[in-house]
């Protein structure tokens, strides 16, 4: 019988094969080779492509470098969401490796927030565990973690590192599932006492998401790169599907129409 | 915690017990008759009943309570007959007792009572001093009264034998009449209070009964202990007045209310004396109102005053029994009764409602406040059982949902009972709803009523169906059958009449029945003796609602295992896993995002250095980790310090670690690192961290690393080699396909060891994964399959699984003196070790008479001089004394265990099954911590607990047991004697009979491990034996053959492997004792062996290869021309650390 601390396993030592590319109009001292990478999923595009950055760095004058972004199929993507997510919400059905775009030009504003330095992303997370532990404990849990264990977490998170991650206890949840973006805390029970369901959670959130008796199935749900069934017990999920950041990222995605 | 129970009895003299598991008071329903008082100890209730008589109810357990009777017959010699009881007239009875004095024939013995059964006819003992004698079980001597032999010599003059006979006590879970066996008894009890267990050691189980009867006099109950549950005799105990009251705690408290309101303090009681030797007077709490009720525990005395005022006095103990002052509480009680760790519990005196006092702690005797219990009894209304589901039902009635009162929306609301309850599913969904009994309406009470009884015996009994017509319900309980038909008429009335009556009118109905006759249980009184509960206690007796119903209905619902198979959960492990195949299987070959980076982790410690002269010294510490190319992490560990001014460090690779051992040391925080080489050497790296914290910190981190460079996760294989040290700490190691391999196994040394949470002192496993411990304090407990607790948090410890474990150790210190002619004994000097963060200290320090070499009156042991063998008598050449204080730590701890209640164990074996073996019950046998044989019930794979316990008999108690591969069940008694128990096969689980095997000569044996086919025994100095001999149709063998010395522990396993724990081993550096070794050379040829190779110690206490039932790679010797394969050294790097990869 597995145990369910497999899942945690799977859940903290997930990677994305990677393809990364040069954007097409990036001016370059000669050709760009494509780069090959592993990205974890949990964690951050900034901060796991430092390689990527030098890679191709090597091929650029610096003049033309300015703020490295990515972009998948047009689609800038939004770093400070996990890896996971992303390539959920936007390249799940389609062929791996995942080609991901690279740009050191025309930064979208209006898309994608700036990302200077790593201290930003660790700001960016701590805020999300707090946000989901204020939402969650009203913020006991992270108050009364020690600074060390924020840096613990977070170091943990840089390093790739999976044998410390979560201190923090997952009770009541918060979900955040996309397009529309939605966030909103849910009980992972009933008033009534009975365990509520990811199919109940997703009747209340975006019923569009549900397929109904006879219908065509017209959206995926998808965490974690699986499509758990609608039956699930959100306390499960919350427990064992969240992010290191503490928020269970649910995806809603179309069905592929080809 | 195992379940207990807290007795009460109501003001119309019912007796109920409230489980610490249960929601309910639970009637005791063969009490024929009302009850006054009782008292409770765990493994009995006494009481009081209406006829003034005394009740004993004596708990079932699978162990029955037994008392062996004995008789001797005694012959002499003559010319003529031979050997014939014709005795001289001045030689002793031809029945006696063993001195001789007592004539004792075999009619003479009658059963004490009515509660006792004879388990068979009188035989012959045939054991005589460890030795089986000639048939008949006679030995000789040349007199009465001499020195016996068993053989019989020329001048043999006389000869005896010994006659056994065992009773029974039968009256188990019932009321039985304790005989008043004198005419002296004056006049009838009126209080009665036991306790006491504490003051002599444990396993006779002895119990103090004292009773104040109604003209104020106090007697004493003697003899009370296991195997005399009734004691023999009252025994008058002088008063300075008239008592009314009396209480005696689980120690040496007593303390009596007088009738002109004075309390007294017992005193003089002790281990000798359990009744005590005089009284001390204590003033009532108020000068001007008397007490009227006193309770104590083991440090606390609690007493009420005739206005229900409640006091607590402070600063009692067993050296000052009677305390400095009082102090006054909040609370007016008319009972007040002290359980099991100084736990009270009070009957209030306004609403009769039973109080535990929350918050008693040994550091906060006196606790913080008072909380009712508020459960309903078994007979109340809408509870016809314990079934959560039928408490949620209940629930809803409770909370006023009453539906719309149509017979119609009953029996909705019935089917919906019914299919929640998933009990009678037998129950068609389509049953005509009007026959049915409404259950929501005015008269559901009635329709309870009904269900409280057994409707398939009514019906039978009566001759006639239960107009209910209600389905058979399981979880119906069943009452006495009057009550049945006067109810079941009513019944019938009431669903023509009053079916549209409203709810209130279910309140008045209600109100005349008899058994809802009280809304609110009023209690009189209540003991809480025998229930076993602390501060930390997990109890369902408080705020009994809707609300905690629903949600602990629910957490059960989501705890429980159907979860595990759920379709959802199905789901997602297999797309985790095919998640895992498409985006990484096919891609290792790509480059990490993130190269691990050398991560380090330092800090400071200390470090028992490896030069003369040894001593503890500051070091920097830093473990530095990095994953290897193949992404498998590996580290290593530095230790920096300074040698005479210059900076230099030592390490140690992490992959290399074989293990990571916290060590037992008085003043520090201390654990131990070893390698193979060390383990060579005998001399680990030795550190000690600031706190305990730190050391837990550095522990687990480091654990981590080990177990990630070798790549083992999750929980142990079920061939793991289970194995723990001197401290109770448990590690496992995982045996790899070479370590039981000919010629050249893996040495035991490069052995890897994690830890898994827990406290145990014996581990014993087999290969179908079945493990079962036993701590310290002989609680059972078994595997749960996890892995981690204790210190491991994150992946290193499962979530599932792991559960709170505690264990009591004694901690012992000696007092040493000596004498000198001026003034006798000097003054002791002892020293005492510091309490760790988990142990908690239970008991005081108290005199430990249990010591090897016995004692005297006062604990002391005498020599000639320290250190030297003491003996328990003083001699003119005694000029040193000793002795030992024993107090009692109690550990709490996590881990993968579960406890197996209720009978504590002192040994255990499980069958070793071969690897392709297919048995589906497991044999398990164990001893009791009595001595008591056990064979246990129900074990398989699923189900590791088992069931039962079955006894199986024996002449003497033991203490070794161990069962092979072919159902070969040996076992040692206390007196050193080896047993064979024959006929043990799947039929019959328990065998027939003991076959009594002589030990080595002169040699007491201690301990005994069978495997596939070796029989090996261990006697109590440290030789190791084989049994020569043992064939399938001769399975008993011929003769025990010597291998080695310095052995303390043996484990065969099913390969006929054979590890021992040996002691004085030496290493290059240092000698250890308690050391894990594996015998060389064993094959079936040659069972046994040639040498020993040494493995991990010192310190180790126990080990277990009876699991590994891996057979090795059948040997291919091409050794000479490869040079690549198996030899001793190159497997090291091979073998070991390709562990997993």
């Amino acid at each position: 019988m597995a145990d369910d601390k497999d899942v945690l396993r799977d859940v903290w030592f997930g990677r994305i094969p990677t393809c990364f590319t040069l954007n097409q109009d990036e001016v370059t001292e000669r050709e760009a080779e494509p780069y090959y990478l592993l990205l974890p999923r949990v964690s951050y595009l900034t901060l796991v492509t430092d390689k990527v950055k030098k890679h191709f760095l090597k091929v650029m004058r610096a003049e033309d470098v300015e703020e490295m972004w990515f972009e998948y199929e047009g689609t800038p993507l939004k770093w400070h969401y996990p890896i996971g997510v992303l390539f959920d919400l936007h390249a799940s059905n389609n062929v791996l490796p995942w080609s991901i775009t690279v740009h050191f030009k025309n930064f979208p504003d209006h898309d994608l927030l700036h990302c200077p330095s790593n201290s930003v992303i660790e700001a960016h997370f701590m805020s999300s565990i707090k946000e989901a532990d204020a939402l969650k404990h009203k913020s006991q849990v992270v108050n009364d973690m020690q600074k060390k264990d924020h840096k613990q977490l977070w170091m943990g998170l840089q390093n790739g590192e999976t044998h410390t991650p979560p201190i923090l206890k997952r009770r009541p949840q918060t979900t955040m599932s996309d397009r529309p973006f939605i966030q909103k805390l849910f009980r992972p029970v009933s008033p009534e006492g009975s365990a509520h369901s990811l199919g109940d959670l997703l009747k209340e959130m975006y019923p569009d998401a549900i397929t109904n008796d006879g219908e065509q199935k017209r959206y995926q749900v998808v965490i974690h790169g699986i499509e758990p069934l609608l039956e699930t017990p959100l306390q499960w999920l919350s427990e064992h599907l969240s992010h290191p950041d503490n928020f269970l990222h649910i995806c809603v995605i179309p069905v592929p129409t080809d | 915690m195992p379940v207990s129970l807290l007795w009460a009895v109501d003001v119309y003299g019912r007796v109920y017990s409230l489980s610490t598991a249960g929601q309910q008071w639970e009637q005791c329903r063969d009490a024929q008759m009302e009850f006054k008082r009782v008292t409770a100890a765990q493994q009995c209730c006494w009481g009081i009943a209406c006829d003034n008589n005394i009740y004993l109810n004596v708990h079932a357990s699978d162990l029955p309570v037994r008392y062996q009777e004995e008789t001797y017959e005694n012959q002499r010699w003559n010319p003529v007959d031979g050997f014939s009881e014709r005795l001289l007239p001045s030689d002793r009875w031809q029945w006696s007792d063993v001195t001789g004095l007592q004539h004792q024939p075999l009619d003479s013995f009658q059963l004490p009572s009515s509660s006792w059964e004879w388990e068979g006819d009188w035989y012959v003992d045939e054991n005589f001093e460890g030795e089986p004698t000639e048939k008949g079980g006679w030995s000789y001597a040349i007199d009465f009264p001499a020195t016996y032999t068993k053989d019989k010599k020329w001048n043999s003059c006389v000869r005896r034998r010994r006659w056994l006979r065992y009773r029974r006590y039968k009256a188990m879970d019932t009321w039985a009449k304790i005989p008043s066996q004198q005419t002296t008894l004056p006049d009838p009890f009126s209080d009665i209070s036991c306790g006491g267990w504490e003051i002599s050691e444990e396993p006779r189980g002895r119990l103090s009964l004292w009773a104040v009867s109604l003209q104020g006099k106090v007697w004493f109950r003697d003899g009370i202990y296991h195997h005399n549950p009734e004691g023999s005799l009252w025994e008058e105990v002088f008063l300075p007045g008239e008592v009314i009251q009396i209480s005696c705690g689980p120690g040496d408290l007593v303390w009596a209310v007088l009738w002109e309101g004075q309390l007294i303090v017992r005193e003089g009681i002790s281990r000798d004396c359990p009744k005590g030797s005089s009284w001390a007077v204590v003033e009532s709490p108020s000068p001007d109102v008397g007490a009227i009720h006193v309770a104590v525990g083991i440090n606390v005395v609690w007493a009420v005053t005739k206005d229900n005022k409640v006091w607590f006095r402070r600063g009692v103990n067993s050296h000052n029994p009677c305390g400095s002052g009082w102090i006054g509480m909040v609370g007016e009680m008319i009972t007040i009764n002290v359980g099991l760790n100084d736990q009270v519990w009070a009957i209030n005196c306004e609403d009769r409602a039973v109080y535990f006092r929350q918050g008693v702690t040994s550091s906060e005797l006196s606790g913080k406040t008072w909380k009712a219990i508020t459960v309903p009894r078994d007979g109340d209304r809408s509870h016809s059982s314990a079934s959560a589901n039928s408490l949620q039902s209940a629930g809803c009635y409770f909370c006023g949902e009453v539906r719309a009162q149509s017979v119609v929306s009953d029996a909705e609301s019935d089917t919906e009972k019914g299919s929640a309850d998933g009990a009678n599913s037998s129950n068609p969904p389509t049953d005509p709803p009007k026959p049915r009994i409404p259950k929501v309406t005015s008269d559901s009470f009635i329709s309870e009523l009904v269900s409280d009884r057994e409707p398939g015996k009514s019906s039978r009994d009566t001759g006639s169906a239960p107009p209910s017509g209600g389905p058979l319900d399981p979880q119906w309980s069943n009452v006495d059958l009057e009550e049945a038909q006067q109810a079941q008429t009513v019944a019938v009335q009431d669903t023509a009449d009053t079916c549209s009556l409203s709810s209130v009118a279910t309140y008045t109905l209600a109100m005349e029945d008899p058994y809802g006759a009280d809304e609110h249980p009023l209690w009189a009184w209540v003991s809480g003796g025998g229930c076993s509960v602390d501060s930390h206690s997990q109890l369902n007796w408080f705020n009994f609602s809707m609300n905690t119903l629903v949600s602990s209905v629910q957490s059960m619902s989501l705890s429980v295992s159907p979860a595990q198979t759920a379709a959802w959960r199905r789901q997602i492990f297999e797309q985790l896993s095919e998640r895992t195949k498409r985006e990484m299987d096919n891609f290792r070959h790509y480059e990490q995002a993130v190269e691990q980076s050398v991560w380090v982790k330092k800090g400071t410690m200390q470090w028992w250095r490896d030069w003369k002269p040894h001593k503890w010294i500051d070091v920097h510490f830093a473990l530095e980790q990095f994953s290897g190319p193949d992404g498998n992490k590996d580290g290593i560990l530095f230790i920096y310090y300074n040698y005479y001014e210059e900076k230099k460090y030592l390490h140690a690779f992490i992959n290399e670690v074989t293990i990571l051992v916290p060590v037992l040391n008085d003043s520090k925080h201390t654990f131990a690192i070893y390698t193979p080489e060390r383990t060579k050497q005998r001399w680990p790296i030795r550190l000690a961290a600031a706190t305990e914290l730190e050391m837990h910190d550095w522990l687990a981190l480091l654990s981590v690393s080990c177990c990630d460079s070798r790549g083992i996760h999750g929980p142990p294989s079920k061939q793991a080699i289970w194995s723990i040290t001197c401290k109770g700490d448990i590690f496992i190691s995982e045996p790899s396909p070479g370590l039981e391999a000919m010629p050249y196994p893996t040495p035991c040394d490069q052995m890897f060891w994690r830890q898994v949470g827990g406290h145990l002192r014996v581990v014993e496993c087999n290969s179908v994964g079945i493990v079962w411990g036993i701590g310290y304090d002989h609680t059972a407990w078994v595997h749960t399959g996890g892995y981690g607790g204790g210190f491991f948090q994150g992946l290193a410890s499962s979530t599932d699984n792991i559960y709170t474990q505690t264990d009591v150790k004694s901690v012992y210190i000696y007092e040493n003196q000596r004498w000198n002619p001026v003034t006798g004994y000097t003054n002791s000097y002892k020293y005492c070790s510091p309490e760790l963060s988990q142990t908690k200290r239970v008991s005081d320090w108290a005199i430990d008479y249990s010591v090897s070499g016995g004692t005297d009156r006062e604990g002391w042991q005498f020599a000639a001089d320290f250190p030297a063998s003491y003996h328990g008598y003083k001699t003119m050449k005694d000029f040193v004394r000793r002795r030992r204080w024993a107090r009692k730590c109690k550990l709490t701890t996590t881990g993968p265990w579960q406890e197996i209640p209720p009978i504590p164990l002192s040994d255990v074996t499980i069958l070793p099954c071969t690897a392709q073996s297919s048995v589906d019950v497991i044999p398990v046998w164990a001893i009791s911590n009595k001595g008591d044989v056990l064979c246990r019930l129900g074990v398989t794979a699923l189900t590791p607990a088992g069931s039962s316990w079955l006894h199986v008999g024996t002449d003497q108690p033991f203490k070794s047991i161990s069962i092979g591969a072919a159902s070969q069940v040996w076992a040692i008694a206390r007196d050193g004697s080896a047993f064979y128990r024959g006929s043990v096969s799947a039929r019959s689980p328990a065998g027939d009979c003991w076959y009594h095997i002589p030990s080595p000569a002169k040699q007491k044996l201690k301990q005994v491990s069978v495997g596939r086919t070796s029989v090996y025994t261990v006697d109590e100095n440290g030789n190791l034996w084989y049994r020569q001999g043992v064939t399938p149709s001769y399975p008993q063998g011929s003769s025990w053959e010597h291998i080695s010395n310095n052995v303390r522990k043996v484990s065969v396993g099913p390969l006929d492997q054979v590890w021992i724990i040996a002691d004085k081993v030496q290493g290059s550096h240092s000698l250890s004792c308690g050391t894990v070794c594996h015998r060389l050379g064993v094959q079936p040829v040659e069972p046994k062996g040639q040498s020993w190779d040494y493995g991990i110690g010192g310190g180790w206490d126990h080990i277990t290869v009876r699991g590994n039932s891996v057979e090795p790679p059948r040997l291919r010797l091409p050794s000479l021309t490869d040079p690549s394969s198996r030899s001793p050294v190159p497997v090291r790097n091979t073998e070991v650390n390709g562990v997993g990869n």
